[in-house]
Order: structure tokens, then C-alpha cells, then sequence
């Protein structure tokens, strides 16, 4: 049955990955842009919550809604004043931009909050199901990784705007002319990205110690969520989280965890040189 | 009988599930002016795309001054003098005129360094009538000047086969006649030519003979007179009423 | 009438004034001038592929902790420290050459993010490979006899020559065939491949240029530092940066790389030195505004609309409202 154990560690690390990577490869998607803030907009979530909990003793559940809309805005801005000019530039100038965005958030964050590990400690135990041991904590992260994953989902398909957003994925020109305001998509898509990594942020706090380190990790995974599940959609990074958390479960059982990073990365290069558009064949831009 | 320049054998191309080409076959002889007509989505871009080894051919053979090129890749269809313009220009945009053609004598027309290439290019700009705009970067040019610079890159590359893809679409009445001149002369230096073209009046005042594709089949070969009255052509064109129509009216008197 | 032989003088100067520094300057300055001649080879290297063939690599790091560990190794195992640079800039030329066939067929991002990630395996896999390669505890490499000011002066020696070396292969590509194949590429690959080239091939060329110098240069390093891990070597901050430097200074030419590294290196130790705490983010800083105000780098800054350009936002064409 340890197997089976593993599996289910690697889905609860699978959703984590998927809440993570989904506003990532939504950006990418649709504004054909690399956001290089991605991982410390997930810690800079993180550090509210904690912020929230340690100095006003306020829930992270209560306190996640809130940071999201936050990060939302920040997002939004940072588009509409900054990101919005460099957006038909090519993959180069764009990456850089964000580069150097995300070193003045990193750099701020560093000094303000300094590397410390914050942790939110919220002491919920652990619970055993058919054989399998699952902390309280991973399941409630999960959950709420699913859930947020399935209202961005559902937000997509339903709503006006996400009918946009899909439309400009789909064909930018077309969406215009078709009377949709692209530009303030662009920007509400970051601001969906943004405030799906700080809800991430915001649910990881209330598991592991969020450190400024753990910025690059988390772009990282992000990377290799969308190269393997595809582009610009929910359903590819559910796919390329899933996948990922259980090859790095198994990967960490076979060869230990310090490799299970390593074949992770291994491979979204495999798969970038077989199917470049990832398992679910959504066709990202060149 | 000397070899055909161009030999298609039963050639087909599909993309997945879709037959683009069916079993294609015909042969070009050296020197002809031969005209591949067909209406929107029959296949012309794409067998000129297969002759030139951008895709590669699901089935048959292609072969070329005598020599088998279905693998071959577009690099190699160009220095063996197999050269193509495209229905939308693809220039190097930043680089002049001049330079544009010069990349064409350099790589594809096998010249041995930079000023021959120059020098070579600047001979095909003169005939294509392009001289005064040597310096201009090809970004700048207007649609049909965009044109000649094509078919001079083309030309730079000392082509024994020039397929040239609706090179008049976009052109008004007396930039056609233009072309047309261009297009004859350059036949007169021996280069074969194949046009995709949609103008009639293209195709009737320069073709040797007509290739009709519908479909992704031949469904007519042969000289400009006959094919304008084949019932096929006309139906692939109009379609079956008018077609029936047309008939109507000509057997009525 | 200016010559067209001015910016060569220019960087003539340029060489003499690094490489003369330990004779009118402190410790500090010649280690300055150390870092400057090093990250200029490295962004030159970097512009035959990003710059003139239009690909961004972000494989720099791999080039150059790769050379410093063949550098490193091959040192501790007896060999002369010149002939165990020879042997990195071998190996790491055959190594991009061999990682460039498959890497090459990718585009655009997807080339970026392979790119990137060819870093980070290199790293994992030389820092779990610990019998080998020291793992994370590092390498040390044995030291150059004599005392600080001669190793200073070897190394300035060593990394201006390389420099110079670099420059003198982007001049030499830039006027042959090579480099006017690679500009097609990067204008038009698909018009490239029908004009007659060999894209592979050129594309392969390009990426082992960029990667055989940076194997020179880390070795170069490793020996220079005397001790050498896998963070360090590997680092993703200096893959990025190189890209910006040449950025900064104009990509695709022959001077803006000596530029955009010289200006870059300068900038942030200034940062580094009087706004410690801050560096990064005034480092950001620059680097967005170079985005903005010189997309086309130092070389090419349009000197007259300098203060109205500031990028191009996406316009919402005039369709029915």
C-alpha cells in the first residue's frame, strides 16, 4: 500500500502545483508573456497572510479572500501602467522587463520582511483514511487549491470577461475587432494571474515557512507545470500539476528527494523537445 | 525525348485526416510557361510546398532534372535552382533591396563571396527594374515593388524551375502588364516556369499549357483553349448549376 | 568625415586602459577590470546567438559553470592550468554543439525556457554527482604561485586576451557569410531556408560560438578564485544579466556588447558599493528603464526622440464600437 501513499501525496502536491502554475500559464496564454514576478507575488501573498495572522490575528481562510483582491490590484496596475507597453515586443524584452520588476519586489521584500522563515502554525493534526496519512493542513490546502483552481474555471467559461480573456487568447485581432477591449483584458488577466499566485501564497503559508528563497522555486515549477500540461488554460495546468507532483512523489521515493527536483526539470525538456504544446496539445505561441 | 525538368509521380500529401493532394502526377518540360490553376483550397500552394520540400510528401515521387528530391529540404530545393516566390512576400525586412537579392545570388545562386554576390544582385535588380531602390530597406517597398523583389531574389538564385505563387494578386490592371513583360523575358532566358495564378488574363496571354487542381486531384491538362471549355473546370470554378448552365446555353445556340 | 575605423581605436584605448590598470590603480580597480574583460567575453559570446541569429539563449550559465568544473577538475587531476582551459573550451564547444541539434528546433519562448532549463539539469546533475565533482560542498582548484598583484596581473592578462580573442571571432563572422546567414535568420528563418541556407547547420555554428568562450571563462574563473560550486557557477542571475548587458548596449552589433558590458558592470558595482542594501532593486530599476527608453541599446538610442519614446502599448485598432 506505500504506493498508493505516494500517489496521494503526489495528487495533494499535484494541486498545489496547479493553483500555483494556473495564473502563470494564463498570462503566458494569453499576453504571450513570461511573468518572471510570478514567484514572489505567491510569496508576497504569503507574507500577508502571515502578516495578518501574526499581527492581527486574523484567520489565513478570513484572510486569503482579502489578499487575493490585493494582489488582484497590484496585478491589474502593474499591467495596465507598465507590462501593457512592452506587450508586442518579443520574448526577450518582455522576460527582461519582468526580470527587473521582480527584482525591485524581491529586493523590497528581502529587505522588509528579511529571509526569515514565516510560518503560520496552525495546529490541525492529522488524518488516516484507508491506510493512507494525511496532516489536516495538506487536505485543507488541496481543497482550497482545488476550489480556487475551479472558480477560475468556471469564472472563465461563465462569465463575460472570462469569455473575453478566452477570446484573446484565441486570436487577439479577431477579439478586437471584435469590440473587446483588449487592453483592459490584458490587464485583468494579470490580475488574475497575480491573484491566483497570492492565494497560493496564502494557502502555502498555512503549511510550510515562506521564505524570499523560495521565489525561484516556485517560478521554476511554475515553468515546468506549463510546459508539460500546456498553455493558457485550466485544464492544462491541472494536467501538468497532477503530473508533476506525482512524478516528483515517486522520483523522491525512487532516487530521493534531492533528484526529484532534477527529474522534474528533465522532464518538461523532454517534453519541450517531443510536444513542445504539453499533454493536452493547446498550442501556446512561438 | 530529353528529360522532363519537372516529374511528379503519383504524388499525395495528407494532413491528418485531410487529403490535401491525391496521386498528382504530370511532367514539366524545360523551357514550357505552364500555368497551375484552381479555385481557393485546392491544393496549389500546398503541391508547390511539397515540389520545394517544405512538407514532406505522404506518398510518390518528385523528381527534378533527373534526380529523386521528394526529401529533399527547402535549403537544398534552392541551391539545385528549384525556387519558389510566395503569395506573401517574405523578405528580410531590415536588410536593403540590394541585400535581400544579394542573400539570394550568395546562397542559393552559388556565388563564391560577397562582391559577386553584390554584383550579381545588382544585375537582377536592373532587370527587374528595381536599380533605384538598391539602398531602400525591403520594409519600405510598396506591394508590387515587394514583388519584384521577390522574383529578383529568385532570379539571383539561378533557378532552372521558377514556380511563382500568385505573384499578380494585389496588382491593379497596368502593374499586371508589368509583371507579364518581366514574367516573359525571364522565360526567354530558358528558366521554366510554373504560375499559380487566379487572373485569367494572366494565364491566356503567357501559358503553354494549364494544370487544373480541384481538390487536391488533377483534373485537367493540356493548352489554354481546351481547358477553358472542359465541363470539370467550369464546374469546379462555378459549380454544377452554372455549370449546366453554361452548357445549356451553348448547345441552345 | 568620420572614419569608420574610429570605434575600433576606440576599443584599442579601451583594452589598454583595463590592461594597465595594476600599473596606475589599487587592488580593487584591477579586480574591477577582471570582471569587466570577463562579462564583456561573455555577452560577445552571447550576441552571436541572441544577438546576430534573433535566438534568446539563456544558456550561459550552463557554458560557464560547465567549463569551470571541466577547468577545475582537470586541474586537480595534474594538468597545466592553460591546457585545462583548452580542454574546457573544447568540451563545452562539443557539448553546445551536440545540446544545439535538438535545443535549436525550438522557437522563441520555448527555446528560452529550454534554454534555462539545460541550466538548472546541468547544475542538479553536477551538484548531486558529490564523488565526482565535490557536490555542494564545491571544489577547490589549486592555487597559481605568487603572491596576489602577479596573480592579479595573469588573470587581467588572461580574461582581456580572451576578450579580445571574442571580439576578433564577431568581427571575423560579421563580414563572412556566416554572420550575413545568421541575420537572415533572425530576420526571416523561413525566407532563410529558401533562400539557400542551411539553417541547422548556421543555427548549430552560432550556439557552439556562444557556448566556447564561456567554457574558456569559467575555467579561466575557477582557476582565478580557487574554488568554485555549483550555485555560484550556475547562477541564473548571471544568465540573465548577460542578455541584458548586450541589450543595454546594442545587440547584433560588434561594439554594442563591450558597451552594454563595460556600462552594466560599472553601474552595479557603483550600486553595490553606496547603496548596499538596495542594489538589487536599483539594478531593476535600470533594467526597466532600459526597457522603455532604449529598446535598441546605447548603440542605437535615437538621440533626438529620446524623451518621447517610451515603448509602443499595445492600440486598440478603431473597430465599431
Amino acid at each position: 500500500m506505500a504506493y498508493l501513499q505516494i500517489l496521494v501525496n503526489g495528487v495533494v502536491l499535484g494541486a498545489l502545483y496547479t493553483c500555483l502554475a494556473v495564473g502563470f500559464s494564463l498570462v503566458w496564454g494569453v499576453l504571450n508573456i513570461i511573468n518572471m514576478l510570478h514567484g514572489s507575488l505567491i510569496i508576497l501573498g504569503g507574507y500577508l497572510t502571515f502578516f495578518a495572522w501574526h499581527g492581527f490575528g486574523i484567520h489565513p481562510l478570513v484572510a486569503l479572500p482579502v489578499v487575493a483582491l490585493v494582489l488582484f490590484a497590484i496585478g491589474y496596475l502593474t499591467q495596465l501602467l507598465l507590462i501593457n507597453r512592452v506587450v508586442s515586443e518579443p520574448v526577450l524584452t518582455t522576460l527582461t522587463l519582468t526580470f527587473g520588476l521582480d527584482l525591485i519586489l524581491y529586493n523590497f521584500m528581502t529587505v522588509y520582511y528579511t529571509a526569515t522563515p514565516r510560518r503560520v502554525t496552525l495546529d490541525l493534526g492529522v488524518v488516516e483514511i484507508a491506510g493512507i496519512v494525511m496532516p489536516v493542513d495538506r487536505l485543507l490546502a488541496m481543497t482550497l487549491a482545488l476550489l480556487l483552481t475551479g472558480i477560475l474555471y468556471v469564472v472563465l467559461r461563465g462569465s463575460r470577461i472570462g469569455r473575453a480573456i478566452v477570446a484573446v487568447r484565441m486570436d487577439r485581432d479577431a477579439a478586437a475587432l471584435m469590440g473587446i477591449r483588449v487592453d483592459r483584458i490584458y490587464a485583468i488577466t494579470f490580475g488574475i494571474g497575480a491573484l491566483m499566485a497570492g492565494a497560493t501564497g496564502a494557502v502555502f503559508a498555512m503549511m510550510y515557512p515562506i521564505t524570499t528563497n523560495l521565489t525561484t522555486t516556485f517560478l521554476g515549477k511554475a515553468f515546468v507545470v506549463c510546459v508539460i500540461g500546456g498553455l493558457g488554460s485550466v485544464q492544462g495546468a491541472l494536467v501538468g500539476g497532477i503530473v508533476l507532483g506525482v512524478v516528483e512523489s515517486l522520483a523522491g521515493q525512487m532516487v530521493g528527494p534531492q533528484h526529484a527536483l532534477t527529474v522534474g526539470f528533465a522532464l518538461m525538456l523532454l517534453l519541450l523537445l517531443v510536444k513542445p504544446t504539453g499533454l493536452t496539445g493547446i498550442r501556446g505561441y512561438e | 525525348m530529353s528529360t522532363p525538368i519537372l516529374k511528379l509521380d503519383r504524388v499525395s500529401k495528407a494532413f491528418g485526416g485531410i487529403h490535401a493532394l491525391r496521386q498528382i502526377s504530370f511532367a514539366l518540360e524545360e523551357g514550357q510557361i505552364v500555368a497551375l490553376i484552381g479555385p481557393n483550397g485546392a491544393g496549389k500552394t500546398t503541391l508547390v510546398n511539397l515540389i520545394t520540400g517544405v512538407h514532406r510528401a505522404s506518398g510518390g515521387r518528385i523528381a527534378f532534372r533527373g534526380t529523386d528530391v521528394t526529401r529533399q529540404r527547402p535549403f537544398q530545393a534552392a541551391r539545385r535552382g528549384l525556387t519558389r516566390t510566395f503569395q506573401i512576400v517574405q523578405p528580410f525586412p531590415r536588410m536593403s533591396v540590394l541585400e535581400n537579392v544579394a542573400a539570394g545570388a550568395l546562397f542559393g545562386g552559388g556565388h563564391a563571396g560577397m562582391d559577386e554576390a553584390m554584383a550579381a544582385a545588382r544585375e537582377q535588380l536592373e532587370f527587374t527594374g528595381l536599380s533605384d531602390l538598391a539602398d531602400r530597406p525591403a520594409s519600405a517597398l510598396t506591394l508590387a515593388a515587394r514583388k519584384r523583389l521577390e522574383l529578383a531574389k529568385s532570379l539571383a538564385m539561378k533557378p532552372h524551375l521558377l514556380m511563382l505563387d500568385e505573384v499578380n494578386a494585389g496588382l491593379n490592371s497596368s502593374e499586371i502588364d508589368g509583371a507579364l513583360a518581366l514574367i516573359r523575358s525571364i522565360a526567354r532566358r530558358g528558366i521554366t516556369i510554373l504560375v499559380i495564378e487566379h487572373v485569367m488574363k494572366v494565364i491566356f496571354s503567357l501559358a503553354d499549357r494549364v494544370l487544373v487542381l480541384h481538390h487536391g486531384e488533377l483534373i485537367a491538362d493540356g493548352v489554354p483553349s481546351d481547358i477553358a471549355g472542359q465541363q470539370r473546370v467550369i464546374e469546379a470554378y462555378l459549380g454544377q448549376k452554372f455549370a449546366r448552365r453554361i452548357a445549356r446555353a451553348e448547345t441552345n445556340g | 568625415m568620420i572614419s569608420r575605423r574610429w570605434p575600433y581605436f576606440l576599443f584599442a584605448i579601451w583594452i589598454l586602459a583595463l590592461g594597465s590598470t595594476p600599473l596606475w590603480a589599487g587592488n580593487y580597480v584591477v579586480r574591477l577590470a577582471i570582471t569587466i574583460a570577463m562579462f564583456t567575453g561573455l555577452t560577445l559570446s552571447w550576441n552571436f546567438i541572441g544577438g546576430f541569429t534573433g535566438y534568446p539563449s539563456f544558456s550561459t550559465a550552463a557554458f560557464f559553470g560547465l567549463g569551470s568544473y571541466v577547468g577545475a577538475l582537470a586541474q586537480r587531476a595534474g594538468m597545466p592550468m592553460v591546457f585545462a582551459w583548452a580542454l574546457a573550451t573544447l568540451l563545452v564547444g562539443l557539448f553546445a554543439a551536440a545540446l544545439g541539434g535538438i535545443l535549436l528546433r525550438l522557437r522563441g519562448h520555448y527555446f528560452a525556457i529550454g534554454s534555462i532549463g539545460v541550466v538548472e539539469v546541468v547544475r542538479l546533475l553536477i551538484a548531486s554527482w558529490g564523488s565526482f565533482t565535490g557536490g555542494g560542498d564545491g571544489l577547490n582548484v589549486p592555487f597559481v604561485a605568487g603572491g596576489p598583484d602577479v596573480v592579479a596581473r595573469i588573470f587581467l592578462a588572461a580574461m582581456v586576451g580572451i576578450m579580445v580573442a571574442v571580439f576578433a571571432t564577431t568581427v571575423g563572422v560579421d563580414r563572412s557569410r556566416l554572420g550575413f546567414g545568421l541575420r537572415c535568420i533572425q530576420q526571416n528563418e523561413d525566407a532563410a531556408d529558401m533562400v539557400g541556407i542551411n539553417t541547422t547547420i548556421y543555427k548549430i555554428a552560432a550556439y557552439t560560438l556562444s557556448a566556447l568562450f564561456c567554457g574558456t571563462i569559467g575555467a579561466a574563473y575557477a582557476s582565478w578564485t580557487g574554488y568554485i560550486d555549483p550555485n555560484e557557477s550556475f547562477s541564473i542571475l548571471m544568465t540573465i544579466k548577460v542578455p541584458v548587458m548586450c541589450l543595454l548596449g546594442g545587440s547584433g552589433t560588434i561594439f554594442g556588447p563591450v558597451i552594454g558590458a563595460a556600462a552594466f558592470t560599472l553601474l552595479e558595482e557603483f550600486f553595490w558599493a553606496n547603496f548596499l542594501d538596495y542594489n538589487r532593486a536599483i539594478l531593476g530599476a535600470v533594467i526597466v528603464v532600459l526597457i522603455f527608453f532604449l529598446p535598441g541599446g546605447l548603440l542605437r538610442m535615437p538621440y533626438r526622440g529620446l524623451g518621447t519614446r517610451i515603448g509602443r502599448p499595445w492600440v486598440q485598432p478603431k473597430a465599431a464600437a
